[in-house]
Formats: C-alpha cells, structure tokens, sequence
C-alpha cells in the first residue's frame, strides 16, 4: 500500500467500516465478514460484474450497483440484503438454471459447484421459469480437458484467467445474448488449439462443470483455486 | 491497417474492410487479422460474432433483407419472410444452395414510415406487398 492511499468510512448494512480509497464495496465487505454472492468475480482477475448477483442498494441511488466493480466513497450507505436484492439474486440464480443443463445429479462437479452451493445457500428450492435445454455440443478433442457448454453460465473467468494469468488469450465468448458461449480459437476443437498451453488454470476457475478435467468422477472433480491469489501476488502487478 | 496503424483498436474498422471488400469474413482473414493486429485468435472470433453487420459465410448473389421491426412485422413483413423462406427453402440468415440468394432480417431499418419494408439487393422497397413480394424476388433472380 502506497503512503498517500486516503481511507473513507462507509457503512454497510448499518456498521460502520473504513476502507482504502480505491476498494471496492465487495471486498470491503469480506474483510467485514459480510455476505455478498458473487459468480464471475474472483481474487486476482479483473471483475467484469457480469453475473449480476453482487448487486447491493446504495442510499441517494435508485438504480442498483455491482459491489464488484464499484468503488468505495465518503459516507456511502449500503445495503448487502434486502427483500428486494434477495428476490433479484434468486430469480438471477433460477434463469441460469433454466439458460442451459443444470441437472446437478448427472454432472461431474456435482457438490463443488459454485452454481449448487450458492442456490443451496440463496435457498432456492423450485424454479419459477421453463426450462430450455438448448443442445449444445460437448468438446472433449482436448487430451486431458473437456468443456460442456451445457453447463456453463458465461460467467467468463475462463477467459479472463487465461488472458491476465497465462497471458495465451485462448478463450473468447462469441455472440451476443443467450447464443453467446465460450470458443476456443477459431471456435475450433479444443485439442487442435495452437494457443492452449495445456496449463489448466481455465478447468480451476470454472465455478460449474462446463470445464472439467477427463476421467474423474464427481467426488473426485474438486477445483484447486489457490494458485490464483499466490500467482497475482507472485507477480505483485495490477490487481489486489 | 497501415492506415489504422496496425493498432489493435482497429479491429473493427479492419473487419468491416474485409466484410466490404469480399462480403464476408473467412477463417484466413481472421487470422491474418488476429497476427497483424496481435490479437488473440478468439478476441477476433468474438467481435466479428458479436455484430450482426459481420458474416462469416458467403453470401449469395442477390441479398434480401426484411425488417422485423414492429411497424413492418404488423403490416406484413412476417408473412413475406415466411413465404420466402417457403419459397425458397431456406431459413432466415441462411443462403440457397445455389448461392442465388441470401436471406437476413434486420431488427429496424428505421424507415418504419413506408412499412413494411424490405431491402432488396441495397434498394430499399418500401409498402411491399406480401402477395406479391416472391414474384418481385423471383424476377430480382433471373437478372
């Protein structure tokens, strides 16, 4: 930390708290022990706030923010949980449901998934939309990886890691809207990349079973996220 | 490029060069694109999906747009994509095997005044006649 960061107090949820000048709301509340549900953001990559689920009130402020990507101010009031952002975050959780496949009893990340556990957590016992199962193709040209686009949520931390940490950029989303998925390349086969390192971190980050390693079964199919934080800090570079 | 510096911001500038020049985008002009530029392979796969101005086929001889706006789609722009898409057997985005003709809708084409409206070969046709329209296209194709 450099000498001259300012320090703002703020409140969240009626505590009050202080926080370097350039945090953000999510990761003030963390050291505060406070909840805030979060997919796309992860520790050492940039936050994109895509998922939407971080959303959080700021008093003065009709419109919701993303706790991910906004930065602390003097005197800022914010609510973590209300009726209102628990109604959001459920119905958010529900239409990633109901986008793709997520029939948790016939995948491999069955109970270390982050989709599972945060609908576990949010309590989310029925979904209130139809269901869509658009068939999407499965890649499993790679040797040791495979990507099931059934079940991934777009949340987008495979590109970023693979762009920011590996620095190889072999991950892309194409297409807009609900058509938009991850592709490889040229959106080519995932074993005849010419960029993919094989490093893995991709299958890491992924909070679903759209990216998982071949021939493990699902209690055997546990993420290793703990190279990220030691990586950035390793690299000491831009991100916190 | 040189003009654009070879930057990587010109990406989209350069993809429209290419869409213009050949009227779609292949694999070997993306890759030109992506080495010339530095840009990852699958950035440049993503931004030329991501516009619907960029295609990545072919497209036929003739070009048939239909607005789907609201004002066009009540007066009757649905049933004349329909009966081209009968007509002709194929889908809409999609392009006859005979690389004859290319059907795409457009969202608006903001001239929702002479709806419904249809651009056919970059003319815009305004009031079409869904009854007729197919008549229009078939004589568009034997020129």
């Amino acid at each position: 930390m450099s000498p001259n960061v300012r320090v703002k107090t703020l409140k969240i949820d009626g505590k009050d708290v202080s926080a370097r000048e350039d945090q953000t709301i999510l990761s003030v509340a963390r050291e505060n022990d406070i909840f805030i549900p979060t997919l796309c953001q992860m520790d050492g990559l940039t936050s994109v706030g895509a998922c939407r689920l971080c959303l959080v009130e700021i008093k003065g402020s009709a419109k919701l923010q993303a706790a991910c990507v906004t930065e602390v101010q003097e005197g800022m009031e914010v609510v973590t949980d209300s009726e209102r952002l628990h109604s959001y975050r459920k119905m958010l959780i529900e239409l990633l449901f109901v986008a793709r496949n997520h029939i948790c009893s016939v995948c491999v990340s069955n109970g270390h998934c982050e989709l599972q556990s945060l609908a576990q957590r949010l309590g989310i016992t029925h979904i209130h939309f139809p269901f869509r199962y658009p068939k999407l193709a499965v890649d499993l040209s790679h040797d040791r990886f495979g990507m099931d686009n059934n079940r991934c949520i777009r949340c987008g931390r495979c590109v970023r890691v693979c762009d920011e940490i590996e620095g190889a950029h072999t991950w892309d989303l194409m297409g807009r809207g609900d058509a938009s998925q991850i592709v490889c390349d040229l959106n080519q086969p995932w074993g005849s990349s010419e960029t993919c390192t094989s490093c893995g971190k991709c299958v890491h980050v992924c909070p679903t079973g759209a990216l998982f390693e071949k021939g493990k079964s699902s209690s055997e199919m546990s993420k290793r996220q703990e190279f990220l934080p030691y990586l950035t800090l390793m690299r000491g570079d831009h991100n916190e | 490029m040189r003009r654009l510096g070879y930057k990587p911001h010109a990406l989209i500038e350069a993809l429209h060069t290419v869409q213009e020049t050949f009227g779609y985008i292949d694999e070997d002009a993306l890759k030109y694109l992506s080495r010339a530029l530095r840009i990852p392979l699958s950035q440049v796969y993503g931004v030329a999906t991501f516009y619907h101005y960029f295609s990545m086929k072919p497209q036929g001889k003739h070009t048939c747009v239909v607005c789907m706006g609201t004002a066009c789609y009540i007066k009757g722009t649905g049933q004349i994509l329909n009966n081209l898409e009968n007509a002709y057997s194929i889908k809409a985005g999609e392009t006859t095997p005979d690389g004859g003709l290319s059907l795409l809708t457009a969202r608006c084409l903001g001239a929702c005044g002479i709806a419904p409206a249809v651009v056919l070969d970059g003319v815009v046709i305004g009031h079409a006649d869904p009854a007729h329209f197919n008549a229009r296209v078939e004589e568009k194709l034997k020129q």
